[in-house]
Formats: C-alpha cells, sequence, structure tokens
C-alpha cells in the first residue's frame, strides 16, 4: 500500500437493478491534497462518492482510512469516520432559521457532547472564531436564510472543520459561485489542505481543477481510467480519457444568415435587480448575455418570460407588444425559457419523459379535451429523436436521466411549440463535456430555423464560442456590447466585474 | 429477493390484502359473501367514495380540502330545505346544493391561491365556517318533512318521493347510489388518465413551479379543482339527505376521516405511490367490508376504529417505506 494514502478505495462495485454502476473502481487521495475526480455524467464518480460518504453501501471492495479497514453503512458512519461533504445544493445540508452558529455547530449540539444546557456566548465566541481562521466576515448571530450561497456553502465549510474531517469531498461547489467568490473558497480549501486533510473536487470546470488540484483521477463507465498528477496533464488527456475519444471542435458554430428583429426589449426594469435593459434579439441571431453571478440575467430571463413581473419597459416580438403576467403569456407570444434551477423549475423529474414533452402543448395533442395517446408518443418520439435524448424509452422518469439529457428535455418540450424567441439560462450547468457539445449543436440548428436565441451564461468561453453578439451584464444593466470576434476573455471579464461607473 | 418480494408487496399488496379480508368473512359468516350483502356494502361506501374522490382531486393538485365533511353537513340540509321548508321542485333543490359545494370550493380556491394561506389551515378554517352556518341555518335541529318549526308551526313541505328514490332506489337491482358512485369513479379515471385538464391537474401537483415555467396557468388549475372538490362533497350531501330521508345535523363530520383515510390506503393500490381515484374506490371499498364484516362478527363498533386506523398505517407503510426505498436507489 502507498504510505501516503490517506484514503484508499479498492475493487469497489456497485450495481443498481442488475445495472453496474462501478467495476472495480479504485480511488486514493493523500493528506494534503486536493483531488480532483472527473468524469462525463454516468461515469459513476457520484456512486463512488455516495458510497464514500456512507449514502450507499457497495457490494464489494474495501475502503481504508489512515490504513484501517472502514464499514460504511450510513452518512453518520462516514462522518464519525472523519469524511465530510460538502454538496451542491448547500441549503439541504442546512437550517434556514438557525443562526450562523448554530449551523456551524448543528452536528455537536444534537449528540451527546452537548450538555443539557447550550452556552451561547461560548458558542457566538468560538463560531467567530472559527469563521476569523477561514477569513469570512459573516455575524454569526445572522440567520442562516439571510446568506448567500456562497456564504452558505463556507457555514458548511465551518462545520466540517469543526468536526475534525480527514477527508472532505466537495461536490460541484463552485457551479453556482461568482469569480470573486470561486477564489475566497480555493483560498479556504488551499488552507484545509495545509492543515493535512485530504479533500476531493468534483467539477466540470476543467481550468479550476488545473488551477487547484495536486491530481486528478479520471473515471469513466464505472472504472478508473487515469489517476496522476495534473503537472502530468493537459486539457486534452483529461477529455480523451472522459470521453474516451478526443472532442475536436468543443464550440460548433453554424453560418446562419440573420433576419429581422424578432424580439425587442426597451427600458425593462425590476427594482434594482434589473436596471432598463434594451436589448434586440434578431431571427437567425444567438445573443449571449454575459455576467458574473448576481449580475441580473436570471432575474431577466425571468421577466422575460412573465415568471415575474416588470416595474416598466416593454417586450415585443415580431413587433407585436406582448403581455407578459405569467409564463402562459409568454410562451403564447412566443417567448419560452429554459431556466437555470433545471430539476426544479425545467423539467418534472418526477414525471416520465413523454409527460414531460407534451406539457407545453397539451392543446394541441388533444381534441375536446381528450388527449391522443398516438400523437402523444408521435410527439416525443420525434423530439428524442431530433435531440438525441438517451433514454431507454419515452415512458422512463426524468429524474433518472443524466443531467445532459434531463436539460435536452427541458429544451426539448418546447420544440414542438409555436415558440420564435428561446431564452436559455446557463443551459450547460451541471451537463457534461458530450452532452455539452449535443445542446450547442441544437441551439445552432434552432437558430438556423430563423428563431432568435437569448443565451444567458457566466461561461465567458461558451459565450465567446457560440453568440453572434455578446451583451455584458453587470449590476442589473447592459454595459457592453461586442460583435462576434471582438471580444476576449479578458475584456468581458473586465466589463462584468467593473460596471458602469468605472466606464464612464 | 427480499427486493421482489417487496416490489410485489408494494403493488399488489392492498388488492391481496382486502381478498384475504374478503375470504376471512365469507369463511366466518356465510350470509357475508352474498349479492345483498355486497351490494350493502357498496351502497353504504358511496357516499364516502364521493368525498374520497374530491379529497384525490384536491390532493392530485398537491392541496388538501378539510372543508368536505362540513360541506357534505350543509348540502345535506340545505337539500332537506329545499324541499322541507320551500317546496322547491327536484331540479332546484339539487342545483342549489351543487352551487353551494361549488361556491364553497371557489372561497377555499381564494383563501389558498389568491391569499395564500396554507391549504390544510384554509380549509380548517372553512371547515368550522360551513359547520356554524349549517347549524346556524337550521337552529341547530334536524329537517325531517312536516318538521315542528320554532315558531309552532309545521314546515309545509316533505322528502320528496322521487328524490328519496336517489338514495334508496334501484336500477336493475342496483342501488342508485352505488350505480352513480361506479360512473363517477370511471369518469374521474377517465378524466385524469385521457383528458387534457387532468393531465394539467396532475402536472401542477408534481412540480407547480415546474408546471408553470412550461406555460400552465397553474392557479387556474388549482382553482378548478378545489371547486371540484367542493361539488363532488356536494353530491355526497345529497345522496346523504336522500339516503336517511332527512337532513341531519353534522352529517358530514365523521365522513371526512373515512374519506381521508380512503385516499391513502389508495396510494397503495397497484403500487401508484400518489393519489388516484380507482385506488380511492378501492381504498373505499377495503373500509367498508371491514366496518360491514367486523359488525357481523358482533365486534363493538367503537372498536372498529381501531382496524381502520391499523389497516390506514399498514397501507402508508407500504407506500412510503417503498417510496424512501426509490429515493435512495
Amino acid at each position: 500500500m502507498d504510505k501516503m494514502s490517506l484514503l484508499e478505495m479498492t475493487g469497489i462495485g456497485k450495481s443498481f437493478s442488475g445495472v453496474r454502476a462501478l467495476h472495480d473502481a479504485g480511488f486514493t487521495v493523500r493528506a494534503g491534497e486536493i483531488h480532483a475526480l472527473l468524469g462525463a455524467n454516468g461515469a459513476g464518480k457520484s456512486t463512488l462518492m455516495k458510497i464514500l460518504s456512507g449514502a450507499y453501501e457497495a457490494d464489494e471492495g474495501t475502503i481504508r482510512l489512515e490504513g484501517r479497514d472502514l464499514i460504511l453503512r450510513s452518512p453518520a458512519d462516514a462522518k464519525a469516520a472523519g469524511i465530510h461533504c460538502v454538496y451542491q445544493e448547500v441549503d439541504t445540508s442546512l437550517v434556514a432559521q438557525l443562526s450562523v452558529a448554530e449551523n456551524i455547530f448543528l452536528d455537536r449540539m444534537m449528540t451527546a457532547r452537548q450538555r443539557a444546557w447550550v452556552k451561547w456566548r461560548d458558542l457566538y465566541s468560538e463560531a467567530e472564531k472559527l469563521l476569523a481562521e477561514l477569513g469570512l466576515d459573516v455575524p454569526v448571530r445572522k440567520k442562516v436564510a439571510d446568506l448567500t450561497l456562497a456564504e452558505k456553502q463556507l457555514v458548511l465549510i465551518a462545520r466540517v472543520m469543526v468536526e475534525e474531517a480527514k477527508v472532505v469531498i466537495f461536490d460541484e461547489p463552485t457551479a453556482p459561485l461568482s469569480l470573486e467568490e470561486t477564489d475566497q473558497l480555493f483560498r479556504i480549501m488551499d488552507k484545509l489542505k495545509k492543515s493535512g486533510i485530504g479533500l476531493v473536487f468534483i467539477s466540470h470546470r476543467l481550468h479550476e481543477v488545473f488551477q487547484i488540484c495536486d491530481r486528478a483521477t479520471v473515471m469513466r463507465d464505472g472504472r478508473m481510467i487515469v489517476s496522476e498528477p495534473t503537472a502530468g496533464l493537459d486539457t486534452s488527456d483529461i477529455i480523451h480519457a472522459m470521453l474516451g475519444r478526443s472532442l475536436d471542435d468543443e464550440y460548433p458554430k453554424q453560418d446562419v444568415p440573420i433576419g429581422e428583429v424578432l424580439l425587442s426589449v426597451k427600458g425593462l426594469s425590476q427594482g434594482n435587480r434589473v436596471r432598463s435593459v434594451d436589448l434586440d434579439v434578431r431571427r437567425g441571431e444567438i445573443v449571449a448575455v454575459v455576467g458574473l453571478v448576481g449580475a441580473g440575467k436570471t432575474e431577466l430571463s425571468r421577466l422575460l418570460f412573465g415568471v415575474d413581473e416588470a416595474d416598466g419597459g416593454t417586450v415585443a416580438v415580431a413587433s407585436r407588444n406582448a403581455d407578459l403576467r405569467a409564463p402562459a403569456d409568454a410562451v403564447n407570444s412566443g417567448i419560452v425559457l429554459v431556466p437555470e434551477e433545471r430539476r426544479k423549475e425545467g423539467i418534472l423529474v418526477k414525471e416520465s419523459v413523454l409527460h414531460n414533452l407534451s406539457l407545453p402543448i397539451l392543446g394541441k395533442l388533444s381534441r375536446w379535451g381528450v388527449l391522443s395517446g398516438r400523437q402523444e408518443k408521435d410527439n416525443a418520439a420525434g423530439v428524442i429523436e431530433r435531440l438525441g435524448i438517451k433514454t431507454p424509452s419515452a415512458s422512463q422518469l426524468t429524474g433518472f436521466l443524466s443531467g445532459g439529457n434531463q436539460q435536452k428535455v427541458a429544451i426539448g418540450k418546447w420544440l414542438n411549440t409555436a415558440a420564435e424567441v428561446f431564452v436559455l439560462d446557463e443551459p450547460t450547468k451541471g451537463v457534461d463535456i458530450g452532452a455539452k457539445r449535443d445542446i450547442f449543436l441544437i441551439i445552432g440548428e434552432l437558430a438556423a430555423q430563423g428563431k432568435g436565441i437569448l443565451y444567458l451564461t457566466c461561461e465567458f468561453a461558451e459565450a465567446l464560442g457560440l453568440a453572434d453578439r455578446i451583451l455584458v451584464m453587470c449590476d442589473g444593466r447592459i454595459v457592453k456590447q461586442f460583435l462576434r470576434g471582438e471580444a476576449t476573455q479578458e475584456n468581458l471579464l473586465y466589463y462584468a466585474s467593473a460596471g458602469q461607473e468605472e466606464l464612464a | 429477493m427480499n427486493n421482489k418480494l417487496m416490489q410485489y408487496i408494494y403493488k399488489y399488496g392492498a388488492l391481496v390484502f382486502i381478498g384475504i379480508v374478503l375470504l376471512f368473512f365469507s369463511l366466518y359468516n356465510e350470509y357475508f359473501f352474498t349479492y345483498g350483502n355486497l351490494t350493502d356494502i357498496l351502497r353504504s361506501i358511496s357516499i364516502v367514495t364521493f368525498i374520497a374522490i374530491g379529497v384525490t382531486i384536491s390532493l392530485t393538485v398537491d392541496g388538501f380540502d378539510l372543508s368536505v365533511g362540513a360541506t357534505v353537513s350543509l348540502t345535506t340540509v340545505v337539500t332537506a330545505t329545499m324541499m322541507v321548508w320551500f317546496e322547491m321542485p327536484l331540479v332546484v333543490t339539487l342545483v342549489v346544493p351543487l352551487v353551494i359545494g361549488a361556491l364553497v370550493g371557489l372561497l377555499n380556491a381564494l383563501l389558498i391561491i389568491k391569499v395564500r394561506i396554507p391549504d390544510m389551515i384554509a380549509t380548517l378554517a372553512m371547515m368550522y365556517i360551513i359547520n356554524g352556518i349549517h347549524k346556524t341555518y337550521t337552529k341547530g335541529y334536524a329537517i325531517y318533512s312536516n318538521m315542528q318549526m320554532t315558531d309552532g308551526t309545521k314546515a309545509p313541505g316533505i322528502m320528496e318521493k322521487n328524490f328519496l328514490w336517489i338514495g334508496q332506489g334501484k336500477l336493475l337491482g342496483v342501488p342508485f347510489p352505488v350505480i352513480l358512485m361506479i360512473i363517477a369513479v370511471i369518469v374521474i379515471h377517465l378524466f385524469f388518465k385521457y383528458t387534457r385538464w387532468g393531465r394539467q391537474m396532475i402536472m401542477t401537483g408534481g412540480n407547480e413551479e415546474a408546471a408553470r415555467l412550461s406555460g400552465l396557468r397553474v392557479k387556474r388549475v388549482r382553482m378548478y379543482a378545489y371547486i371540484a372538490s367542493g361539488v363532488m362533497a356536494a353530491i355526497g350531501g345529497i345522496l346523504f339527505a336522500a339516503r336517511v330521508g332527512s337532513g341531519q345535523i353534522d352529517a358530514g363530520s365523521p365522513l371526512l376521516m373515512e374519506a381521508v383515510a380512503a385516499v391513502f390506503v389508495g396510494y397503495s393500490v397497484l403500487g401508484a405511490g400518489r393519489p388516484n381515484v380507482v385506488g380511492t374506490f378501492v381504498g373505499a371499498v377495503l373500509i367498508g367490508v371491514l366496518t360491514n364484516g367486523l359488525t357481523m362478527l358482533h365486534v363493538e363498533y367503537y372498536k372498529n376504529d381501531i382496524v381502520k386506523g391499523a389497516v390506514l398505517i399498514l397501507a402508508l407503510a407500504v407506500t412510503f417505506m417503498n417510496s424512501h426505498r426509490k429515493k435512495a436507489a
């Protein structure tokens, strides 16, 4: 055995109702390193991490921590052994109505280590000390419900530190964070690493992996493919290992003739989240709106789709004013949205693919209110084929599909509506590289059909690769416009973070 | 192996259990498995089934309607007074309570959707109010043919024969309420399975926000669900009046819990795991069979509720243990 290994998983196998999710998978983490765990969705990395965190039990294989065999039957076992998780969905792990300090010491307060009486003064001062060490400036008495997402994540990390973790799993922690927040997280991860903790980092963003990880393990089809120091790897090595083939041309961009103005937005405002936004989208045009997290992109998309009501401004589709008081109004006007929160808002995870794809066009699929089973099936089969949705059948529950395929369903449900303008909010979030490319192709195809695409993203590379025009949003305003080829990552970042004042 | 057994129990457990219960009672009492007794059971559950269908509809849109029992009480006495106090023709006697049921549903919807009071609490408050209204309306007296009024006179009307036939008559040897119930179960089942509006309700209940962001007008859908729930309760109230031939105070209160129990037993039928009308019907049958069979065994009536509660727990255990397992996988 490798003497430097803190954690060693060997020969891990796991099947779900006969389907092998993991096959002789291995994974090691050394003390004081950040170890990237990579793989396309469905490669088995989340199953492996769920086994490590005690959520699943492995069918076979061994887990050794500091040279001792571990048997993990529950998340509590894993925590007791010193294995902790910082999930992407931090809200599920925190109690929103309790204070920061209470959340940090939650586990302790709920177990036998807590005496009958809570010493609030000690609790708060201890929490303050801890947060100061992390360089986090949050009042410890503040309710967690009032924190930003990034702050919540840091509270979770503080909790992990209290519990004297040996191994901490970070599952896509940067996905919802802005650049500064990501940097702060990385600084803290670095601190944890220097204190001798082994960190597992799961991310779809390869540049982050190269930025902070010491070693990387790539999984594919439930097996370990590569496990090497990141210094000896480059992006194409990793993508090759993830896909089993190389990925040519990450951003497929079709040349499409651009037509007349389709969507015209004037002075659209909502509080201080969206401030007097003017924008046009033409037929066949892909317009990207880029900005950091919190710039107001999601709020803008919600106004355009009638999810929230605007305070002022007008929206017109093909020169006809749209009265957007509900999403149903937007759909009638020809605007559709693929929302960022896919599993909560984009699709119904507990319903079949068929039902999801029928939902926006129930009227079209029925006569006198009676649904035609044949038409529903034809519609679903058509969309599944056109978008290459990987599903065993149309009656599969959508929640069982991979992230990329769920996203295809969220887009696909609009294909047979009368939609003219597609608003896509972070459509590649949580989607693996292979499926990303499929989604870019779908978007290109929609543009080629003369639809207008408004693509909201904080991934600048995607905007640069796909868009005909890039609008930079900062603090609720559109502060800059670039035509295709004019912008670079650097000047997008400059305008996205500098905002209005420094431009003037 | 263990897994397969659980799946089997989950899917067919409720039906097998009913089979065993039927078999048990049949062996115990020769009169139990006769045409007369079985139609008796079905007739006894027909009112509860209508109320339970209403509850099923409100649960389908992820709401809950606790006011159905009170609505039954109100519509029962209103139906009776239409004939006894006001000597209204049959059509009016039937339409007025239906309209009242719809209005109660509309008011529930208003409180829940516009004012945004949580569904349970809003309908609980409405339950109190409606209960109070129906007792105020009758001054606490039951309504019967030519009843004595508080001013010493006699009420002019009687419970019409034609009306009573709805609750007591037979068609081709089958009690009319049973026929109505079976039609309602089939119609509502087809409604949910094959119509656009039924699908809209199911999707709204599945995830309201996602349904809204798919272009559904979910508030409207939920409003219709509460109205439908109120109307179903009103039908239950009419049947109740026709069945007992008078307008009894507080007739609906005990029926609420029976209906809710039937709906939740229904979750476990054929592994549905969600509100479904066929399951609701099976749940109502199970409760009816138990009540009837236990009475024949001369088990004291006050012990029946213990058995009903235990059956409910059994059904819920199977349903929720399985949904938890599904999540874990």
